[in-house]
Formats: structure tokens, sequence, C-alpha cells
């Protein structure tokens, strides 16, 4: 078991002709994952050869919508690389197609942009229909069983242990520091200040994946996901959960790296998204190697 | 600055004065005697500009003049005044505040608007927080006419003033969607004798991301202020951020760099309290350019002592890097003499720890863990 993804999903790739498409649809199918098609409107009809995972030659068709691979492949997840200018119209045609899960690794998209998109999921049921994850994010991985994002998937195989992650090299530092128990899944939501898939919904899915037995929620400075994912731990969340809060340095008023990553006069420190998370029972690791002894902790007394 | 928030406010209809900027004395007598009795407002990026005695009335061009030659080179929140706005001085009856922002923790838009204005609204709202009312805002709908009437019943402006806020606050409500803002607030929009609705001061955040398509929002970046190091970086393209210790930061993702920094900063507590000099993110591909780019800066900076490269090879393999470090050193060459700690892990490390063994720089320290290499570092920054 895992959430969101698995040995079943099919995946296509939105902007798959392109440079960073191109590339990782390679890794992707590498891993496992079964990448059926892919997507671009300007080259419908055509097709893209790829090695599979067993080296044998894989070629794969282009589509001109989402929703014509959809019902060519019976694809259920869409993994968008296109650039940000593009990135809201390309979700949007995602979700009228109806995909079961959209991961948009773009990084750089306007925030008006991706407010418009989750609006638009919030509308008309369409949240039920597709999850979102990112933008801005390396996606998500069940290892052993598929990747959907640019995740390595070589760094660890499956386990116990969910991962929800604002951070994509954090996500990797994280799952290769406990690589000796595994990971059940892995997500990383992205480092803007709006994101489809939210720590709290992660959590949720977590909670309720008879396979994840602990849980490590990885947090940055800006905004309050954090304070809001500890207040839901504290009344929706079993299973134990470690957390490591990154930018205890970062100054006030600068964007560190993400787009989302600042501290707004005294909003957003990693100090309060640590206090918030220590006061609902949740241990904070000061670096993440203590992060991840803590849960090693965890998992012996399991 | 408020000079540059009311440009957008003119572009947009918002009814105000965008008034005069001057950078001398000689320019802010000019504008005076232009605008008649006027206000001379100091423009930095702070808030209590009043109270910092950034903003003087001057009946004459006189005292503009004599106003502008305290006001400039004033230091205001640790910020230098360049430049000062020149507006006429109104006769202001009542002041409101009113702005619209991006909401994170909803994932939408808010309205806040409050008919006590003009002081600094998060004191409004903690002494009469009833005064302050929120709007939340729908981005797949926006404001429309209906909602602009919604949001100035709410607010309950005077009955006088309807109209008139009706119509700011739709030109306001165009300043944040067609310029990809991320807050436009004025503060205070005022009532002026006669019942005018003015934005007598303002500010705008917009947002980097949208800059592709506001080509006209790069000659809003004002860099005089802007550390030298910054700026530097920002040329090389570089996500950089200058900050005030000693070890040296590069690494790779922008979550690892931060929690690199903090790691750096416990380990600098064994060691005389050594601190981060600065952010660092060369982003996935750490090529020997961008490798090299980004030790050119830090090993600028006077007040680096050591640097510590923290990367995790995820898709870059850790050999590119290798080769992205020892190219780096090799580009700089004698410009290189600070002590470097090198910390790699992830995809194909061995072959990477194996490149920068190889060839032995004498400034090049390898530890294997994240922790370690922190320490390291913090331990030679301390030297």
């Amino acid at each position: 078991m895992s959430i969101y993804l698995n040995k079943d999903s099919k995946v296509i790739v939105q902007g798959i002709t392109g440079g960073e498409g191109t590339k990782h649809t390679a890794l992707m199918l590498r891993s496992g994952t079964q990448v059926v098609g892919g997507v671009n409107a300007r080259k419908a009809g055509t097709t893209v050869t790829h090695a599979g995972p067993d080296g044998a030659s894989v070629e794969l068709p282009v589509f001109g919508t989402v929703t014509e691979a959809m019902a060519a492949t019976g694809a259920d997840v869409s993994v968008a690389f296109v650039p940000p200018a593009f990135t809201k119209d390309a979700c949007l045609e995602a979700i009228d197609a109806g995909i079961g899960l959209l991961v948009v690794i773009t990084e750089g998209v306007p925030v008006q942009d991706t407010a418009e998109v989750v609006a638009y999921l919030d509308s008309a049921g369409n949240h039920a229909a597709t999850r979102m994850i990112g933008p801005n994010c390396p996606g998500i991985i069940t290892p052993g069983e598929a990747l959907a994002g640019i995740t390595p998937a070589t760094i660890s195989g499956s386990g116990p242990v969910g991962l929800v992650s604002k951070s994509g090299t954090l996500t990797y530092q994280m799952m290769f520091e406990l690589r000796d128990h595994g990971f059940s899944t892995a997500i990383g939501i992205g480092g803007d200040p709006i994101v489809g898939t939210t720590h709290i919904d992660a959590l949720a899915a977590f909670e309720a994946d008879p396979d994840t037995r602990a849980i490590v929620m990885i947090g940055e400075i800006g905004g309050d996901a954090e304070e809001r994912a500890a207040a839901y731990i504290k009344d929706h969340v079993t299973k134990p959960v470690v957390g490591y809060v990154a930018g205890f340095t970062a100054p006030e008023g600068k964007t560190m790296g993400h787009a989302g990553a600042i501290v707004s006069g005294s909003s957003g420190t990693a100090q309060a998204k640590k206090d918030a998370l220590e006061a609902v029972g949740v241990k904070v690791g000061k670096t993440p190697s203590e992060t991840a002894e803590l849960m090693r902790e965890i998992l012996r007394g399991l | 600055m408020e000079y540059q928030a009311k440009e957008l406010f003119a572009k947009h209809g918002v009814p105000g004065t965008p008034g005069i900027v001057a950078t001398t004395p000689a320019e802010a007598r000019a504008a005076a005697e232009q605008l008649g009795v006027c206000v001379v407002k100091a423009q930095v990026k702070a808030g209590g500009r009043g109270k910092a005695g950034g903003v003087k009335l001057a009946k004459t061009p006189d005292e503009a003049e004599e106003h502008a030659t305290a006001i400039l080179g004033m230091r205001i929140k640790g910020l230098t005044v360049n430049r000062v706005l020149l507006a006429p001085a109104a006769s202001i009856e009542e002041e409101y505040y009113f702005s619209f922002l991006l909401d994170r923790s909803k994932r939408r838009y808010l309205c806040i608007a409050s008919v006590e204005g003009g002081v600094e609204i998060e004191e409004v709202a903690k002494t009469n927080p009833d005064a302050v009312k929120q709007i939340a805002i729908d981005p797949g709908t926006g404001v429309d006419e209906a909602k602009a009437r919604e949001i100035v019943a709410e607010a309950a402006f005077p009955e006088a003033l309807v109209e008139q806020a009706v119509t700011t606050v739709l030109a306001l409500w165009q300043v944040f969607v067609a310029e990809d803002a991320t807050l436009v607030e004025v503060n205070p929009l005022a009532r002026l004798a006669g019942d005018r609705l003015e934005a007598l001061d303002g500010k705008v955040s917009l947002d980097e991301n949208a800059e592709f398509r506001h080509e006209d929002h790069a000659a809003f970046v004002i860099t005089d202020e802007t550390d030298p190091l910054e700026l530097k970086a920002k040329e090389k393209g570089l996500n950089y951020v200058k900050l005030d210790g000693s070890v040296g930061i590069i690494g790779n993702g922008a979550g690892l760099v931060m929690s690199t920094l903090d790691v750096v900063a416990y380990a600098g507590e064994k060691h005389g309290g050594v601190k981060p000099a600065n952010f660092l993110d060369i982003g996935g591909g750490a090529s020997a350019e961008v490798m090299a780019a980004g030790l050119d800066v830090i090993l600028h900076d006077a007040q680096v002592k050591a640097v510590f490269v923290n990367v995790f090879g995820g898709i870059t393999s850790c050999d590119a890097v290798a080769n992205g470090i020892v190219g780096a050193l090799d580009i700089l060459g004698e410009e290189a003499t600070k002590p470097l700690v090198v910390r790699l892990d992830g995809n194909n490390v061995e072959e990477g720890r194996r490149i920068l063994s190889a060839r032995n720089h004498p400034l090049v320290t390898l530890v294997e863990t994240m922790d370690g290499a922190a320490d390291k570092a913090a331990e030679l920054a301390n030297a």
C-alpha cells in the first residue's frame, strides 16, 4: 500500500517532448513506472522512444490533449513539465479531463495562476476528481512501485515511513538518511506560497494508509502550513510523527530560494513552527540526521 | 516604494496625486515651486517613516529644500534615504485603511478594510478588532462591481463616499490582478475636504515569478540599497542572500541550503559562535560554471573565512559535482584562497569523492556527513 500512487498507476507526461520532460520520462520508465504516453498539442500523432526498465526500447505516443491521452491509454496520473507561462492552462486542461493525480514540477509559476487553479479545483466538484501536487515540487514516489516526478528512484526502497516535505533536496536527504528503513510513499508538496496538496492532506492520507507506520514531516520558513498541520496532528493523527523545520537562521524579509520561503515580520519563523509541532507532541530534530535518528527510535519501539 | 506604488495606482485609475520624486534638495525646491504647499516624504521600503522624521510639511520652496536636505541621506530602519517624494499637501478629514493580499493559509485572496486608518493596521487590529473587516475573495471570480459594493458596505465607508469607494476598490483590484501583485495596500486612503477620496500613501508587492509577463516591472527594481555581492550574484543568475557570518555556504536545493545554514549555526556554537555568511542555492545542475560563479561570489566576501559546499546528488550525479568543484578551482586559480569543506552524498558518491581525493587540492577537505562537515567548516572559520 501507499498513498496517491502505486504500481497500477498509469502515467502521462505533459511536455513529454521538452528537455526536462524527455529526461525525466526516461528516469520514470527506468524506475519501473508505467509511463504510457505524453501530451504536446504541436506534436500530436508522433511518438517518443525511450529505454524501458529492462533496457528494451519503448515507444510512447504523443497526444494533442490530456483527454485524448487518457482515453487512449487509460492514464490516471499526469506529470507536468511545462514552462511557467503555460502551466495554468496545462493544469486546467488536466483537471477538465478528470485526471486522478496531477503532479506539477514546474518552478516559477505566478502565484495568481496557482491560486486560480486551486480555486478551480475547489469549485464545481473538481476536487473530488483531481488531486494536484505542486507546483515547484519534486513530485511523489512510492518506492519499488512508481515515480511521478523527479525524485531519484534509487535513494531508498520501500518501508514503513511516510514522508511529506516542502523541499525537494531535503526529501532526498531524508530518504537517504532513512534508507535502512524505507518509505511507503514520499511526497514533495512544493515550496510555493500556494500548493495543491498540503501537509495536512498528506498527513490524512498517511494516517489512513495501513502500510505507513510513522510519518516524517519536513517544513520550512514562510506561511503557517506547519502550524496548521500541528493542530491537525493533535486532533486526527494517531501514528507517530517526527518533524524537521529548515530556516532558523533565515533573516526577516528575504526570500530563501523557494518563492514561499520568507519570514514576514514575526510570522513564518522556523522557531514558531517547531514550537507548534512540539506543543502537540511531535519530536522535532535540529538537523536532518538527528530527525532521522528520532524516527529510528520510534520505529524500534513499534 | 511609495512613489512606485503611486505610479501603478495612477496607471489603473486609483484616485490620488502621484507627486514628484527628487534626489537632490535643488530638485525638491523646483518640485515645490510647481506644487505649492507640499509634503516632503522619505522614500524607503520601510514603515514608520513619519515617526523617524522622514515626512515633513513644506509651506514654501525654501522649506522644501531645507527638509529635503535633512531627509536625503537620513537612515530609516537601516536604509539610506536616496529619494524624497513631494506630494501636494492635502486637507485630511478622515483616514481609512485598504488592502488586497494573498491569503496563503486559505489559498485565496483577502481584502482588509478599516475606516480606522492612517496608523499601523496591526495596532487597530489589536485595540479595535471589530473595526478591521476581512473579506475573502475567490481567485476564480475576483472582484466585480457587486463584490466591490459588498466590500464597501462591509467596511462601512461613509454614505457620501460610497460611489467613489466602489470605483477605487475596482481600480485597486486592477492593480492587484493586472500587475500580478501579492499585496496592494493603501494607508491612508483619505477623505479630503469636499468629500474627495484619495490614496495618499501606498505599497505594492509584485510577484517575481510573474516578471515574464511584465517587462516594465524591471524598472521598479532599485539596487542602491542592495548588497554589492547580492547584485553580482543576481547578474550571474545565482540565488544568493548575503548574511553576516563567516562560513560561506553553497548547496543544491533551497531546503537543503536553508538546512545547511542552520546546521552550520549549531556547529558554530562550539566554535566561537561562527555563523553562516550567505544562502546560495546552485540548483540541481551544479555544473562547473555555476559552481565557479558561486565560489567566485563567496570567495570575494571579505567576511568569509571558510566555505562549506554541501551537495546531495539527486538527478545530478556526484562525479559531475566533483568535476564542477575541481573545474571551479581551476577557473579561479590563485583567487581561491579560503579553505573548502565538501560534503557529497547520493547518486554516484564514490566516484565523486574519488575525483576530489585524486585532485588532492590543498584547500579542499572532504567530510562524509553533513553534520561533520558543518563542524569542520565552523572550526576552520574560527581558526
